[in-house]
């Protein structure tokens, strides 16, 4: 392996080599320790027995049930939050307003709250004992412990990813091709969908896939509202919780593996986004 | 009409935006948190003294906090070595490695708590070589931090490593000139650049680390007094119908995550700052 210096011209402003190899190794080392052993080992061990056993914890009807909950949810959390998104960036990027920046902060609270906590305020409005609880109880309708619990949690815990992607993203682009759309006499929704569009598409797509893979993928808030019914109110990560619980080990890592897979496509989807805005950023920056 | 947005913006829309926006923000966010707080105003302040205060919730926090500590400090160092590493050196797989960094934010927590749990479990990959040892990792505060490690890294890397990117190489080849030696021109010229964002690395991993419930619960074991995290802690106090106490303690929990967010908030001005 060759280890170069990152620089056109360098020597002047380097480590020695041998340092160079030390920082490299210590990283790599701890890399591969914390980050590449873990993703290995869900693998590894849901195909410990094989891969027959594997397919058969997929095809188990609770397995399914738990597949098909989680694919409603995220259909319901991220098209509601992409369309919350698009407005909010639209609003907070192309307008100025005061009290803008306190507004930001609001839209990033639900990531610095704990997921336990996200999921607790729901039981607080809509539990048994809770505000909207013996309202809902005589007309028979059932949020916490049910589908729309589960939800509702994940819509909170999922809030921030798209806005707070597309905002920064539209704040860089000005309004000025807007402006040039509207005054060559194109209506408010084409210039949105002929003009903003073309230049977001890859922040949108970042922020979905990123959103998704948290509503997919969400534990401790769906956790204290789902009331683990197994068939009916169990998300695949719940479900992983139960069988781990249950010590099917091999059975939690197969339904695990769907999650990592799930991951890994994140990864390679948001990597790609990544790139595809880097290339169209500096060019709009270079038109102005 | 006169908005603040300027008489010189004719963009449409804007009212029918912000409206939505305050009423989604408003509904899903707002009102379900103030909740919380409502319920807590439900109590007097004994009880919630009492609740917040019981010898089982204060072994939490230290539990909780310890750990968060100790792992937002790790990750501080080893997140700033490969923001280094990715910034400054060339080798190969390095995009791939770079695009991996992200692992923990995608990958769901749950995933994350059983694999590290069978991982350092005694006779897991790498619980069986540090068993002989002595050294005990799952279900002792060492395996909370280990799984707090692996869900806070990505925060420093990716506040950091920006930073180092824009770092102008001039003014390292300058120090140069000017006779300074590789670890003055580090611990003098680059290190001071990068604290403002290694301070942010540190504290987002830290609330992170705070609040973390599922890759930790599997590999802590959840002893009482000894390796229960805080959160587990609510759900606990819920399943035993004890809202309140569950209430209470969340408040608590919620108003660490404000302050820790007010901190943050600060931090990111003074990088800002900083970087111009």
């Amino acid at each position: 392996m060759h280890v170069t210096r990152n620089h056109k011209n360098s020597g002047t402003v380097s480590e020695p080599a041998w340092v160079r190899y030390l920082l490299l190794t210590v990283a790599l080392a701890f890399l591969a320790l914390f980050l590449l052993m873990p993703l290995a080992a869900v693998f590894a061990q849901a195909l410990e027995k094989g891969w027959q056993a594997y397919v058969e914890a997929l095809k188990e009807p609770d397995t399914l049930s738990a597949i098909r909950l989680t694919l409603i949810t995220a259909a319901v959390c991220v098209p509601a939050n992409l369309f919350f998104g698009i407005v909010a960036s639209w609003a907070i990027a192309k307008f100025s307003f005061p009290g803008k920046s306190f507004l930001i902060t609001l839209i990033d609270l639900p990531f610095s709250v704990s997921p336990v906590v996200s999921g607790l305020i729901y039981v607080l409005i809509f539990g048994l004992q809770g505000w909207l609880g013996p309202w809902l109880q005589a007309h028979d309708i059932k949020i916490i412990f049910a589908v729309p619990g589960i939800i509702l949690a994940t819509v909170f815990v999922t809030f921030p990813f798209i806005a707070r992607e597309l905002i920064p993203l539209m704040e860089s682009q000005g309004r000025e091709e807007e402006e040039a759309a509207l005054t060559l006499g194109a209506s408010g929704l084409q210039t949105f969908f002929r003009v903003t569009f073309p230049n977001i598409k890859w922040g949108i797509l970042y922020g979905v896939i990123l959103c998704n893979a948290r509503a997919m993928g969400e534990f401790g808030a769906v956790s204290v509202v789902s009331g683990h019914v197994r068939g009916s109110t169990n998300t695949i990560p719940l479900q992983v919780e139960i069988l781990y619980n249950e010590y099917s080990y091999a059975a939690a890592f197969a339904v695990a593996s769907i999650l990592a897979l799930l991951a890994l496509v994140t990864l390679a989807v948001k990597t790609v986004a990544e790139w595809k805005m880097h290339q169209t950023v500096p060019v709009a920056d270079k038109e102005r | 009409m006169s908005w603040p947005s300027g008489k010189n913006n004719v963009l449409p829309g804007f009212t029918p935006a912000l409206g939505y926006t305050v009423f989604y923000l408003s509904l899903i966010v707002l009102i379900p948190l103030s909740a919380l707080f409502f319920k807590t105003a439900t109590l007097t302040w004994e009880q919630f003294v009492a609740a917040v205060s019981a010898p089982r919730v204060l072994a939490s926090y230290r539990v909780t906090f310890g750990s968060s500590l100790a792992a937002a400090l790790v990750n501080a160092f080893f997140g700033v070595l490969v923001a280094w590493v990715l910034v400054r050196y060339r080798f190969p797989g390095k995009k791939l490695i770079d695009a991996l960094v992200d692992l923990p934010f995608a990958l769901p927590t749950a995933v994350a708590g059983i694999t590290l749990a069978s991982i350092y479990s005694p006779n897991g990959w790498l619980g069986r070589y540090l068993e002989p040892h002595g050294i005990k990792v799952a279900f002792t505060p060492l395996g909370i931090a280990i799984a707090m490690v692996f869900i806070g890294l990505p925060f420093v890397v990716r506040t950091v490593q920006p930073v180092l990117e824009e770092l102008d190489q001039e003014i390292e080849e300058a120090a140069s000139c000017l006779g300074a030696n590789r670890w003055q021109i580090f611990s003098r010229v680059i290190f001071p650049t990068m604290l403002p964002a290694i301070l942010t690395g540190f504290a987002l991993s830290f609330a992170r680390a705070v609040g973390e419930y599922g890759s930790v619960i599997f590999i802590a074991g959840n002893m009482p007094m000894v390796s229960e995290i805080t959160p587990l802690l609510i759900i606990t106090k819920l399943e035993q119908y004890d809202y309140a106490g569950a209430t209470a303690i969340a408040t608590v929990m919620l108003v660490v995550s404000f302050l820790l967010l007010l901190c943050i908030n600060v931090l990111q001005k003074w990088s800002r700052r900083f970087a111009e």
